[in-house]
């Protein structure tokens, strides 16, 4: 473990809660609809003038929608945390309460080729990278093992 | 009162990675276009130009750009960005003009100069922008995208690493005679398996490259037009549409879709809707196509447009590409000018360069790639943010 302060790499877009992390979006008061990230300014939904937003934490579980990965080190401002790149593996995943698709990384060591569409998983936090004084986190999406369910 | 307008030129650079500044490109283009029309600068009364966002200033003014370059004569401008789709987006705003009686003739110029290997977004530290964000947070690039479709296909069609590879040696032959692409080399399955995975399923050669080029086209009133050509080629619709809410497919640069969960999906997805905004404008339908210039981004995102523009039931492609219905000599031949597989993607220049070569076709003037008897063709694109593009050109 490093003694490095864990912050988000980027703010407001999910809790940091080390057992239950989630990710933040928004539900329109007016019209219920969901949006991630957060809404602030007026609903999405064409139908719907809704200034007011309720905080919600987004599903912690959701099936693959589809999923790739990275064989090439992304240019910047992707930041690279080995040398040499190590690939990593994107999931699009669906939530069903909330009716929506999320991108995220898989966590390290996903082999991609024990996924489909339709494997479950959820979400935990990991370091995105470091730099002297800090370790920048972001959400992953983790297969939920069997045994888990 | 007619609400066409004609293709009296066209003009392109050739793609390849030339390294020089755009606006010479846009400027040969042009002149290409003008020649072709019959034309001269001097008869131009409004240049709309494709914005590049990767060569400074001038390219987000690519209006005055040009007109600047051909010689400052007075000529009304515009300037249009709207990612891939910003050649489309800039022969829409002439073709208003035009219908709107303000000039009959314009010039719309797009030229990129790119840089190497993955696109990235533009400079500086920008928290508020998806397209900075998606790079930093996930390190996804323009192809882990395109290699999130085409999972779904394999996955929901069982589509096959070989029929993406197909797609690739059929716009690999049919580019093989296009003097304006940057390759032109056959290409065999075993070399498209062969080449490295990018973005799994998504080979380095399933994926179209980065490229310099430019294309003009010299816009007019069919009026205007009928002076100068006994059977112009026109422009029967121009469609522009952006999505409907909500948007339940995951697309570029975006974290999420929209959330389906207050208002039921539209009845068409967003790439469904580009086409179907042409045919509805056009009042046609996809079996009046002789041909269609689609953009292939990746191998099978030409295989999902095939169903987009509703050459076939969705799940349907790879039969419909394997039947060699989509190859030159086929039913409806798509990409005859080889596509972006051999051309790789100049942003401002490709919606435009799709017309160039439609209006080819419907001239009979494709060479060895000709689609004999071509009368109808329709263009289809999108860029990122939300941007359709989709020409239907006949003669």
């Amino acid at each position: 473990m490093s003694d490095k302060t864990r912050v988000p790499a980027v703010e407001g877009w999910f809790t940091t809660d080390p057992d239950r992390p989630a990710l933040i979006g928004t539900r329109c008061t007016t019209c219920g609809t969901y949006s991630f990230p957060r809404e602030t300014s007026i609903c999405k939904n064409p139908a719907c003038t809704g200034r007011e937003f309720d905080e919600v934490e987004l599903s912690r579980r959701g099936v693959i929608w589809s999923y790739t990965n990275a064989c090439y080190q992304p240019p910047p401002p992707y930041v690279p945390t080995t040398d040499p790149f190590e690939p990593f593996a994107i999931a699009a995943v669906e939530l069903a309460e909330e009716k929506m698709v999320v991108l995220g990384q898989l966590v390290p060591g996903v082999d991609i080729g024990d996924l489909s569409v339709g494997t479950e998983v959820e979400l935990v936090l990991d370091t995105l990278f470091e730099d002297d004084e800090h370790e920048y986190l972001v959400w992953k999406w983790r297969p939920v093992s069997e045994g888990a369910r | 009162m007619t609400r066409e307008v004609a293709v009296l030129g066209v003009g392109m650079h050739p793609w390849g990675k030339w390294g020089r500044n755009f606006v010479e490109y846009g400027v040969e283009a042009a002149q290409a276009a003008l020649a072709d029309a019959g034309l001269e600068w001097r008869d131009i009364e409004f240049v709309a130009g494709a914005d590049t966002i990767r060569n400074g200033y001038p390219g987000f003014i690519a209006g005055a750009t040009f007109s600047q370059a051909l010689g400052w004569k007075g000529n009304r401008v515009a300037s249009c960005y709207a990612a891939c789709a910003s050649g489309a987006q800039a022969l829409n705003v002439a073709r208003a003009q035009i219908l709107a009686g303000f000039c009959d003739v314009a010039l719309v110029v797009g030229a990129d100069t790119t840089p190497k290997g993955f696109f990235a977004p533009v400079g500086g530290e920008r928290h508020d922008d998806p397209d900075w964000l998606r790079f930093r947070l996930l390190g996804a690039t323009n192809p882990t995208y395109f290699a999130l479709y085409a999972r779904r296909r394999m996955e929901l069609y069982g589509a096959t690493s070989e029929d993406f590879a197909k797609v690739k040696v059929k716009n690999a032959r049919h580019g093989l005679a296009n003097p304006y692409a940057r390759y032109r080399k056959e290409v065999t399955i075993e070399e498209v398996l062969a080449s490295p995975v990018v973005a799994d399923p998504l080979r380095l050669l399933d994926i179209c490259a980065t490229s310099d080029g430019a294309a003009a086209v010299v816009l007019t009133s069919v009026e205007f037009a009928r002076r100068h050509t006994t059977n112009p080629v026109t422009v029967a619709a121009i469609s522009t549409v952006t999505p409907t809410y909500p948007q339940t497919i995951i697309e570029m640069p975006n974290f999420s879709t929209d959330s389906a969960a207050a208002v039921a999906p539209p009845e068409r997805s967003f790439r469904d809707a580009i086409a179907f905004a042409a045919y509805e404008e056009a009042g046609i339908g996809p079996d009046d196509l002789d041909l269609a210039e689609v953009y292939d981004l990746s191998t099978a995102l030409e295989l999902d447009w095939y169903e987009n523009i509703g050459l076939c039931k969705e799940g349907e492609a790879e039969r419909l590409l394997n039947d060699g219905d989509t190859s030159l000599g086929g039913r409806v031949p798509v990409n005859p000018s080889g596509g972006l597989a051999c051309f790789g993607e100049a942003i401002p220049a490709q919606a435009l360069a799709q017309v160039c070569e439609i209006t080819w076709q419907l001239r009979g003037q494709a060479g060895d790639r000709q689609v004999e008897g071509a009368r109808v063709g329709l263009t289809v694109n999108q860029g990122l943010f939300g941007h359709g593009s989709s020409v239907i050109l006949k003669r």
